[in-house]
């Protein structure tokens, strides 16, 4: 009979996957049994994750939307691909089969959705202003830059999934915490990322302890928003309290409801945009109209 | 005194090697059923018609020619689809659907770049590099609109239409025929197309396509033709939508033809572009963009700037440059790398442009042409200039649809608008400056659906395409386009 060779889960930063510079590591258990050893990854860390996130901003805010929408859709004609092992993760870490087939084929279509939105979010929410003065105003959204992301705690995927998304989507760069208890999937994840185009530091996958990291991802002075997905008030005072001293921006979502098509709406977009107005002026040389 | 302007000689003794684009790859079929239902079904009238190479008048395929009765099958094949299976589709599957005919676009994206250049004329270099990555990104983009109708018109609940009948014209013909499924498809309708007469072959092997992805029976049908097969498509009383792209004259026809009916029109007509050069634009990139505006695809672009309008100040300039660069233009073989300017789409037209040549000189206008060679066979039109025109003259007033520009010179800004404006046409226009008031001021002075500011030609999914006046109505493109294809309550 052959042996099984078993994987070593890292974690993902700037397009890499190191082991956590601590060496340290923790062992998630489903029904008394060992996930894996699992990197519970250090403050330090976190902030070369933030190091990277920064470096990958500004070659992935200014690619082309038409780009990025290629790009999101290949993550999910690779998550497709590779179904079978998020399934087999997700029942080993205590899904039945049927709920763990679904929560793949939710993912994939999610990433779909929001693919989608690459080009379009734009026209939804930027306009052009009608300024009583001689002037050509508009207003359209930009990333607001690096987002610090706590995913839920409850799933592996499809939480995972929904919070990182739509965050890249319009050119912001993450560095995400995956989910304490079961992780296997965010690990597997982040090879998904990586054979999808994404460039490195995009997104990238810390696993660990929330307690320990929390306070660090809210605090970060180069990060420039939040995404909390957990619903502990305690935390939530923690980082918001956190936040204040570069003010990030900190959006606090219920993903209680994760399957639901409430998931799937660009203002979950626009919670990590900024909004920039031009002002240019318009000569008025002959500008009594024409009569055609 | 003024400085001489000296004139480039160009002439090194040194040719370019041809540099062919091989055609070795391509799949072709000696002859073309009509792609009804799913299926490829021989026409009733058992007539087929040819299409042939315009760089070399040599017979490329046999399409077949769908009358009033193949019109009827595929309307119904499109009706029975919608009612049974698109309709009824959720939106996100629906859209899931466009996203593989864009992959499968991508994937064959040389071989349609090679038909098209065959098929039509059109330099290899704008097949590859325009025409079928846009025609892609149409799909692509319109994909992801499929689930996300609310966010484009709030309380409005958009729904489909129906059966969408469609016309394309052979100047961009995977491109338009693009423009025309992808929003149709992403909106919730089922499609008739009717691809132009001389240029079928890429439609057929989008058809292919749509098979190979598995897109439900009869949800797009193609049905090649002439005018009559148009007119079929556009007289059928069980189409809920048209969508033509094409001439102003056919525009008023289908115009006429829908009188009485609720069926909901677009049409994407001629145009008679102004491409405006200030004295103080970077003269070097205007005129780049005047060879761009006008001998693009041969001059075969409804948004064309055919008429030139240069500030008096800067015209000697401006044209020594422009003839310069007229010289180095390369026309021939579409198939090579290094051609710049393919051949004429049809020998129609090529007699319709020689046409205008002559009514040019016979009004008294000085006409210039380049002295490249053109080959021997096939459908040429060397790249042609007109001075000392005036506003009333048949080549300043009338669509060539050639590779001929009309140069007129203006002083004031007040009097480039007033020119500018003076045409029945309304679809684009180009301005150069290197002043971004004035610009925004001629932007907004235009009477036109496109203003390009020091550019031109440029086309995106993403940004709306249409005209103003006789140039049409309705938009393709960006978020506007989805309107075509919608009702709302």
């Amino acid at each position: 009979m052959r042996l099984e060779v078993l994987k070593t889960y890292k974690i993902y930063i700037g397009g890499k996957f190191p082991r956590t510079e601590s060496g340290r590591y923790y062992t998630p258990k489903i029904k008394n049994e060992g996930l894996g050893n699992i990197c519970l990854s250090s403050r330090k860390d976190f902030r070369n994750a933030v190091v990277a996130a920064r470096g990958a901003f500004g070659a992935w805010s200014g690619a082309t939307a038409y780009n990025k929408s290629q790009v999101l859709y290949r993550i999910a004609e690779m998550l497709e691909g590779r179904k079978a092992q998020f399934i087999a993760e997700l029942i080993q870490q205590g899904s039945s089969k049927s709920q763990a087939e679904k929560e793949v084929a939710v993912s994939v279509d999610r990433i779909i959705y929001y693919a989608g939105w690459c080009d379009k979010y734009t026209q939804i929410f930027s306009a052009v202003n009608p300024v009583a003065s001689s002037h050509f105003n508009f207003t359209s959204p930009e990333p607001t830059g690096v987002v610090s992301i706590i995913t839920p705690e409850d799933t592996s995927l499809i939480g995972l999934v929904s919070s990182i998304i739509p965050v890249i989507v319009s050119g912001n760069t993450c560095v995400v915490l995956a989910s304490e208890s079961k992780p296997l999937c965010a690990v597997t994840f982040a090879e998904v990322l990586n054979s999808s185009d994404v460039p490195g530091g995009v997104v990238n996958i810390l696993t660990g302890n929330t307690k320990e990291l929390l306070s660090h991802m809210a605090s970060h002075m180069d990060v420039n928003a939040f995404l909390y997905a957990r619903g502990i008030a305690k935390e939530q005072t923690e980082i918001q309290k956190n936040a204040v001293e570069n003010l990030k921006r900190v959006v606090v979502r219920d993903f209680s409801d994760v399957y639901s098509s409430s998931h799937e709406n660009p203002y979950y977009i626009e919670d990590f945009v900024e909004m920039k107005t031009t002002w240019h002026p318009i000569e008025v040389i002959g500008a009594a109209g024409s009569g055609y | 005194m003024a400085n001489k302007i000296i004139e480039i000689n160009f002439d090194t003794g040194w040719d370019l090697a041809p540099a062919p684009e091989s055609t070795s790859h391509i799949q072709l079929k000696e002859q073309y059923e009509l792609f009804i239902g799913g299926k490829w079904i021989k026409p009733e009238s058992g007539k087929y018609f040819d299409t042939i190479n315009p760089a070399t008048e040599e017979k490329i395929a046999k399409v077949a020619e769908g009358n009033e009765k193949d019109v009827d099958k595929a309307v119904k094949a499109a009706r029975k689809a919608y009612n049974e299976v698109w309709s009824k589709m959720p939106a996100n599957e629906r859209g899931k659907y466009i996203y593989r005919i864009a992959r499968l676009m991508q994937e064959k994206a040389r071989e349609l770049a090679v038909i098209e250049s065959i098929d039509g004329g059109k330099p290899i270099r704008e097949s590859r590099d325009v025409d079928i990555p846009l025609a892609a990104a149409h799909f692509f983009y319109y994909a992801g609109w499929a689930d996300k109708l609310d966010y484009a018109f709030p309380n409005r609940k958009p729904q489909s239409l129906g059966v969408a009948g469609q016309i394309t014209p052979w100047n961009f013909p995977l491109l338009m025929a693009a423009w025309k499924i992808a929003p149709a498809l992403a909106t919730g309708n089922t499609v008739v197309l009717k691809p132009a007469e001389t240029t079928p072959l890429t439609a057929l092997k989008l058809a292919e396509i749509i098979q190979e992805s598995g897109l439900p029976d009869g949800v797009v049908n193609i049905v090649t033709g002439a005018g009559a097969t148009g007119a079929a498509v556009v007289n059928h009383k069980d189409v809920d939508k048209i969508a033509f792209t094409g001439s102003t004259g056919v525009g008023k026809i289908i115009q006429n033809a829908v009188v009485g009916t609720n069926k909901k029109t677009t049409l994407e007509l001629g145009g008679k572009a102004a491409n405006i050069i200030f004295e103080d634009a970077a003269l070097d990139q205007a005129v780049e963009g005047i060879i761009n505006g006008i001998y693009f695809n041969q001059g075969h672009v409804c948004c064309a700037g055919s008429r030139l309008f240069v500030q008096e100040s800067v015209y000697d300039i401006v044209l020594r440059k422009l003839k310069d660069r007229m010289e180095s233009l390369i026309v021939g073989n579409p198939l090579d790398k290094n051609t710049d300017i393919g051949a004429i789409n049809s020998k129609e037209q090529l007699t319709t442009i020689n046409n205008y040549l002559k009514i040019g000189k016979q009004e008294g206008a000085d006409m210039y042409q380049s002295n490249c060679n053109v080959p021997k066979k096939g459908f040429w039109c060397k790249p042609t200039l007109f001075t000392n025109v005036s506003q009333s003259n048949k080549i300043v007033q009338e669509e060539i649809f050639g590779p001929v520009l009309a140069v007129q010179t203006f002083r004031t800004v007040s009097e480039v608008i007033e020119k500018a404006n003076n045409t029945p046409y309304g679809l684009s226009a180009g301005v150069w400056t290197d002043k971004g008031s004035k610009l925004f001021n001629m932007t907004s002075q235009m009477r036109a659906g496109i203003i390009w500011g020091n550019t031109y030609n440029k086309f995106d999914p993403t940004s709306p395409f249409g005209g103003y006046k006789e140039s049409g109505f309705g938009r393709e493109g960006g978020l506007h386009g989805l309107k075509a294809y919608l009702k709302f309550d």
